[in-house]
């Protein structure tokens, strides 16, 4: 490449607004939160002002941060930075094991030892100064 | 509904595709809308409803404005790369029930040359915020959503890769009798595994073509119709649905799309099931859509689309002649496909399909995906008067 060499672009950060802040907030501080319905036990993400299956009242709850592969993809292709000076990276489904399922990126692994039903584990990572965010690592690792 | 008033599409019409430099996506629009009225022997002073939508807001006024037409009906209902199928179905609901008489519906769009390759895997830009944050952050791509997808239904149901390969294989091989088509020469299922892989398991040729192109339609009654010059098409069954927005982990299961609620829907309005179905227009942003379009429409069971797709049953001479024009994945795919695959279900209808004709095709379906395997759009076309 005889392109110089840009300074590394930070990875996006997320813009909290009064329904998400709790959620940042609480990742900036290493805490995985949920909204739980006080009503019926159910758990979701994102936060809505009621629980989406009764319409109940939720509250916020920590999670245990132990989750299970949805499913996975490599990326092996991005032109937008800062992610195509990543690749190849793990972006994956995982769910809770409270019931939620989460976008993340499953790091500090090999991409082909990420199999679907795979345990992972949480796990906050600064992505710029001042801003942490829930990733994933396989359980064991 | 009236009597006479059933209906119907009289007028059907590409652009020039898949490569436009030299054309705005107005100019896009206007060719299409000049050549689906001359195809239904209309002028544009008997257009009374106007639908089409694009990616800014007031797309239907402004392009009313640019084409110079004054309707009293309009429609931009933003379904993604579904929308033509639900602008189709709002237009035929509109004349049924003497909203208006006839609506022309129009895309346009020159994404190839305004943006070229570079809009290739859909990346994201920054500022996220809201409910939209949280898929946001993870350098995930619109290839990646259906990558997914397709490593969900491999993990439940063992489908291969391979089979993937064999649906953009048959869209190649219809590609080669399309003249216009982007990319033509023949693939075997071996090029498809060999080529550049962009979101695992999604092969570069597993994923749709990039295009400049559009395409018009001409919906009217029954009774208009009747001293036109094309046999016209009527609209059977029409339904659409949506599992979730840009968040595919909002989607509740990623191997069932939005289909399996709109298909049932617009196969039950026609009165129809899939096994009348002679020829099938299936959205084919990457070559999973499809498999999971043919599963949820019902054309096989949860999980048998791998199996379906082997052996050439989805080939102009196959049991389910798909995309007979060569698709997304081959012919042109300018952002919004939807009104190719329409266009591609009254050329079939009409027996004007060329080459890759199915003889005596008599139900067509079409059924357009849009978003991040997000909404789902059924329309079931005939030659025959429900």
């Amino acid at each position: 490449m005889s392109e110089p060499a840009k300074p590394p672009r930070p990875r996006p950060v997320p813009v909290p607004d009064p329904e998400t802040a709790p959620y940042w907030d609480a990742a900036n501080e290493g805490r995985l939160l949920l909204q739980r319905c006080t009503r019926h036990g159910h758990r979701q993400l994102y936060p809505r002002p009621h629980c989406v299956v009764c319409r109940g009242p939720v509250e916020w709850e920590e999670a245990s941060g132990r989750a299970t592969v949805y499913s996975f993809t490599v990326i092996r292709q991005n032109m937008v930075r800062p992610f195509r000076d990543l690749l190849p990276y793990v972006v994956a489904l995982v769910d809770l094991e409270e019931g939620p399922r989460l976008m993340t990126n499953i790091v500090d692994c090999e991409p082909d030892d990420v199999a679907v039903g795979a345990p992972v584990r949480v796990r906050f990572d600064e992505v710029t100064e001042g801003v942490r965010l829930p990733f994933f690592l396989l359980a064991g690792s | 509904m009236a009597d006479g008033r059933r209906a119907v599409i009289a007028g059907v019409a590409t652009s020039d595709y898949p490569n436009l430099p030299d054309m705005s996506e107005y100019q896009v629009h206007a060719q299409a809308a000049e050549r689906a009225l001359a195809d239904a022997g209309l002028t544009f002073d008997d257009i009374d409803g106007y639908a089409t939508v694009g990616f800014f807001p007031m797309y239907a006024v402004q392009l009313s404005e640019y084409l110079r037409l004054q309707p009293h009906w309009f429609d931009e209902t933003n379904f993604g790369g579904a929308s033509f199928e639900v602008l189709v179905e709002h237009a035929a609901r509109a004349v049924e029930a003497g909203a208006c008489d006839t609506v022309l519906v129009t895309y346009g769009s020159v994404q190839l040359s305004a943006m070229g390759r570079r809009l290739g895997t859909g990346g994201r830009g920054p500022a996220p915020s809201g409910p939209a944050a949280f898929d946001q952050l993870w350098g995930n791509t619109l290839v990646g959503s259906y990558a997914l997808a397709a490593r969900r239904h491999m993990h439940e149901f063992g489908t291969t890769s391979e089979q993937l390969a064999e649906i953009a294989v048959t869209m190649r091989t219809h590609a080669a009798f399309n003249p216009h088509a982007q990319y033509r020469d023949p693939i075997t299922v071996h090029d498809v595994l060999g080529s550049r892989m962009i979101a695992e398991p999604l092969h570069m040729l597993d994923c749709c073509v990039i295009s400049d192109g559009g395409g018009a339609c001409v919906v009217t009654t029954e009774e208009r119709a009747r001293d036109l010059p094309k046999p016209p098409i009527h609209v059977l069954g029409a339904a659409h649905a949506m599992t979730h927005h840009m968040n595919v982990s909002a989607m509740p299961d990623m191997t069932v799309t939005a289909a399996a609620r709109s298909g049932p829907l617009a196969f039950a309005h026609a009165g129809l099931t899939p096994a009348d179905v002679d020829t099938a227009q299936l959205y084919d942003s990457f070559t999973i859509t499809v498999l999971l379009t043919l599963e949820d429409l019902g054309f096989c069971g949860k999980g048998e689309g791998g199996a379906f797709v082997e052996g050439g049953r989805l080939r102009f001479d196959g049991a389910l002649p798909t995309n007979t024009d060569g698709g997304g994945l081959s012919a042109c795919h300018p952002g919004m496909r939807g009104m190719f695959l329409i266009v591609e279900a009254v050329r079939q209808l009409r027996g004007e399909a060329g080459a890759t004709q199915v003889p005596d095709a008599k139900v067509a379906v079409a059924h357009g995906t849009g978003g991040m395997l997000s909404t789902g759009a059924t329309l079931l076309l005939g030659t025959e008067r429900p």
